[in-house]
């Protein structure tokens, strides 16, 4: 029966009879439904890429004060539109690694000071234009000069100079990093003529579309560039477009409706209805980010090491994964660092929840009184009832929180980072060294929990400098320590991506743990079955 | 037409002017009130103490507010609404097309509910007490008692989940086929109209049943006309003033209260502008998006009112 199901599969996915005839013939052989799909999905993949069509996502995180300058890429829906328009030096892999794309090759001295970053031949701008290392260098000075306003800057930080000579661009750094490859895939990078120096809202470089639509806040649409370099693997369909939907249940009623074939951000309570709509498929993918409590290491009570401590044990991560994220996700461990990342150090010890040992430290901290913890919804999904949930597991060792709802509107400018006991979001960096050098060094602006060791950043100045993989993993590992017990952060747990494609209609979905929408890439990526 | 009517119109518009003024004055001071401050929502985390005192500086935000107050409303007047400080974009240019989109979902909302509101009303006085008063009314109040929210959801799952006759999302752009836009807009519209018109239908009703008690109706019944006659060619004329009242009133809803039905539908209107940039903190214009939705609620208002005094022959002919 099996071979003449795949017989079948082939010959519907090729177009010689129709979906239905398949599934009619399908069930007459004796297969259900749900393989009599599966065997045809797996055939219109392995009958690869169809060209055609119009695909449509329907995101959530997209603003009418949105704009297309790469720089000042902040929200889910210009990060996913950047990818459709944009052609980046080089992209992080599925599996951690990094695919070069308009560098060829990037490589260091050996003191991993000089990079030297070669520009591939032949690859074109959509205004015609021939991308060069001029280019290329130009991009990085704007994204690298504080007046641009990049976001990428905080990761340029440490260049000291970038010049163009021939195909190569040579960048020097102030401190050694052996990790800059990985800082240049930082989606800010959109590699742009003149480095988008003359419009930084042209929505010009050299990715698989062209813009044709820009309303922020509404939609954003591109149609194929024809001389795109590797049309083979990107820019399937011949349209693509975004189209900005904020309301949970709207995503889901257009995702139903077929006026869109993705939608990123299922809420996990709904994910359970989801999956049961026919020829819809959930992708839940674990990423990098996290969902931390955060506590300021030099304001009073919590410049105690004992009070941090007990609030740490005081956490009941295994309830709070499966009351808050319904079980997407998985558990931290005090640490901004997870299994996502390469050279993880896995041999750390997992924190329990332990109130006898909490109300210990807690005696020994000689705190008394409430402790005021402020959340608000906008922090991440379920960010109350994670507070209350925390409230409950601080009563059983002895601690008493008091929660602060403070409104969604001005929380990230009046509460977060300014406060000293508040619920964030982070999304994760590439690399371990950049999570810590964004959140944990001394120097960081956006140093949420006020750490600031200066052992800490002699290590993360070692690790960046060394090449040494074995070193590289006992100081990542060190770090991962100091943080855990030390450090300000309470990690509950690391959120995943949840994502939903109409599999009925679109073909060529790979989970990707760098990014919701399959990093950004799914537009691109995937294709029309039936196109 | 006579002085003292022209008068009281004059007045009126007048009135309005002078309300829209103290509006004005109350938003610019609403937008003062509003916690976290511009510079520093502008630059976000990062910024540096001489990049906000430059910005703030750029900004005119160390002048007095008084000073500030004045002038925005003198450019307001001479039509410049300035620049979004989020995007950099000129907020009159990037109004128009939402201002456009909004005032199309509520004329076409209006186009449906005033008739039929008006219609039903009718019916339900000419058949006043009996079964079809009754089903009007309670269907036109079950479907105002329901949230907006709730009326959306319902025709989404129905007519674009279940029979996938409409779309749920009602995207919208320059250049669309009107017949396209149409059917973009069509659960928007329903579901306004639904929550419109039970309150436009009563008040028809009830201004209608209140004029049908005068000596008059009585003498046109005797002389033999119609019922539906004598609603029409006596009551309903006699009627009209609180009936354009309460119109007004529901279409200066539909054009400024019709942000949770944006959001449901992702319609891009001026209120879920507005939201967006109350989030961001950009005053300006959230300044803008306020004072024009006041100038649209007061503009409907002195319409109304002129309305009634036009339509009311005591004051058409004074003695």
């Amino acid at each position: 029966m099996k071979q003449q199901l795949d017989y079948l599969g082939t010959l519907a996915a090729q177009g010689r009879i129709s979906r239905r005839e398949f599934l009619g013939r399908a069930a007459a052989l004796g297969a259900g439904a749900a393989l009599a799909n599966t065997v045809l999905a797996s055939a219109v993949r392995a009958e690869g890429p169809v060209k055609g069509g119009i695909i449509r996502a329907g995101l959530q995180g997209g603003e009418s004060t949105n704009s297309l300058d790469p720089a000042l890429n902040l929200s889910q829906v210009m990060f996913s539109f950047g990818k459709q328009w944009g052609e980046f030096l080089n992209r992080l892999t599925p599996d951690g690694g990094l695919e070069n794309l308009i560098a060829e090759e990037i490589g260091s001295s050996a003191d991993a000071k000089t990079w030297t970053i070669k520009v591939r031949d032949g690859i074109e701008f959509h205004n015609g234009k021939t991308v060069t290392a001029e280019d290329v260098s130009a991009t990085l000075q704007r994204h690298a000069d504080e007046k641009s306003q990049s976001g990428a800057l905080g990761i340029l930080k440490g260049i000291s100079g970038i010049k163009a000579s021939g195909k190569e661009v040579i960048v020097t750094l102030t401190d050694a990093d052996a990790d800059f490859p990985y800082l240049m895939a930082d989606y800010h990078l959109v590699i742009q003529p003149n480095g988008g120096r003359d419009d930084p809202n042209a929505g010009i470089s050299a990715g698989p579309y062209k813009v044709t639509v820009n309303e922020p806040g509404v939609r954003h649409g591109g149609e194929r560039f024809a001389n795109y370099w590797q049309g083979d693997k990107l820019g399937h369909a011949d349209q693509v477009e975004i189209v900005v939907i904020n309301d949970a249940t709207a995503r889901l009623a257009a995702l139903q409706g077929g006026q869109v074939q993705l939608i990123n951000r299922v809420e996990p309570k709904v994910v359970g209805l989801v999956k049961r709509v026919p020829g819809v498929s959930i992708e839940a993918t674990s990423g990098r980010g996290f969902y931390p409590f955060n506590m300021f290491c030099d304001t009073a009570p919590f410049d105690s090491n004992d009070l941090r401590m007990a609030l740490k044990l005081a956490m009941d991560r295994e309830e709070m994964l499966d009351k808050i994220l319904l079980g997407y996700g998985t558990v931290g461990n005090d640490f901004p660092i997870n299994d996502a990342y390469p050279g993880f150090p896995a041999s750390i010890e997992q924190r329990k929840f332990d109130p006898e040992k909490a109300a210990e430290y807690y005696k020994k901290s000689g705190h008394s009184g409430s402790i005021l913890l402020r959340t608000s919804d906008v922090a991440f999904p379920g960010a109350v009832d994670a507070a209350q949930l925390y409230q409950q597991s601080c009563a059983k060792a002895g601690i008493t929180i008091e929660i602060k709802r403070e409104p969604g509107d001005g929380y990230w400018s009046e509460v977060w980072n300014k406060q000293p006991f508040s619920l964030s979001y982070w999304g994760g960096r590439a690399t371990q060294a950049q999570m810590y050098a964004t959140a944990l060094a001394s120097t960081a602006d956006w140093n949420d929990t006020r750490f600031k060791r200066p052992d800490f950043d002699k290590m993360l100045q070692a690790v960046r400098g060394e090449l040494d993989q074995d070193k590289r993993k006992a100081l990542y590992h060190d770090m991962g320590m100091m943080v855990r017990d030390e450090g300000g952060m309470i990690v509950p747990f690391f959120n995943q991506f949840i994502d939903a494609v109409a599999t009925d209609k679109v073909t060529g979905w790979v989970a990707n743990p760098q990014g919701e929408q399959m990093d950004g890439y799914a537009l691109a990526a995937c294709w029309l079955s039936n196109a | 037409m006579s002085s003292p009517i022209v008068k009281l119109v004059a007045q009126r518009i007048a009135l309005g002017l002078l309300l829209l003024l103290a509006v004005s004055v109350l938003i610019f001071a609403g937008t003062q009130i509003l916690p976290g401050d511009v510079a520093q929502s502008i630059l976000g985390q990062s910024a540096t103490p001489e990049a906000l005192a430059n910005l703030r500086a750029e900004l005119g935000l160390n002048d007095p507010a008084w000073v500030r107050y004045f002038k925005w409303l003198g450019g307001v007047l001479t039509g410049d609404l300035g620049t979004a400080l989020s995007s950099g974009q000129d907020i009159a240019t990037s109004i128009r097309g939402r201002l456009w989109n909004t005032l199309f979902l509520a004329f076409a909302a209006a186009v449906v509910a005033v008739p039929l509101a008006i219609l039903l009303g009718l019916l339900a006085v000419r058949y006043r007490n009996g079964p079809v008063d009754k089903i009007i009314s309670g269907l036109a109040l079950a479907s105002t008692s329901l949230p907006e929210f709730f009326i959306g959801y319902l025709l989404v799952f129905f007519f674009a989940v279940k029979l996938q006759w409409f779309p749920g999302i009602s995207t919208v752009y320059d250049g669309m086929p009107f017949l396209d836009r149409l059917k973009a807009i069509a659960l928007p519209a329903t579901a306004l109209t639904l929550v419109v018109l039970a309150h436009m239908m009563r008040m028809t009703r009830a201004a209608i049943l209140n004029v049908m008690q005068s000596a008059y109706i009585e003498t046109a019944e005797l002389k033999g006309l119609s019922p539906f006659d004598v609603i029409r060619k006596h009551a309903f004329p006699n009627a009209i003033a609180p009936i354009v009242n309460v119109v007004m009133l529901n279409l200066a809803f539909l054009i400024v209260g019709v942000v949770v039905v944006e959001v449901i539908f992702v319609y891009p209107g001026m209120g879920q502008y507005l939201v967006d940039h109350v989030a961001k903190r950009d005053v300006p214009v959230v300044q803008a998006v306020g004072l024009i939705f006041a100038a649209v609620y007061i503009g409907l208002n002195i319409v109304a009112d002129i309305a009634a005094i036009i339509a009311n022959p005591r004051l058409r002919h004074p003695k």
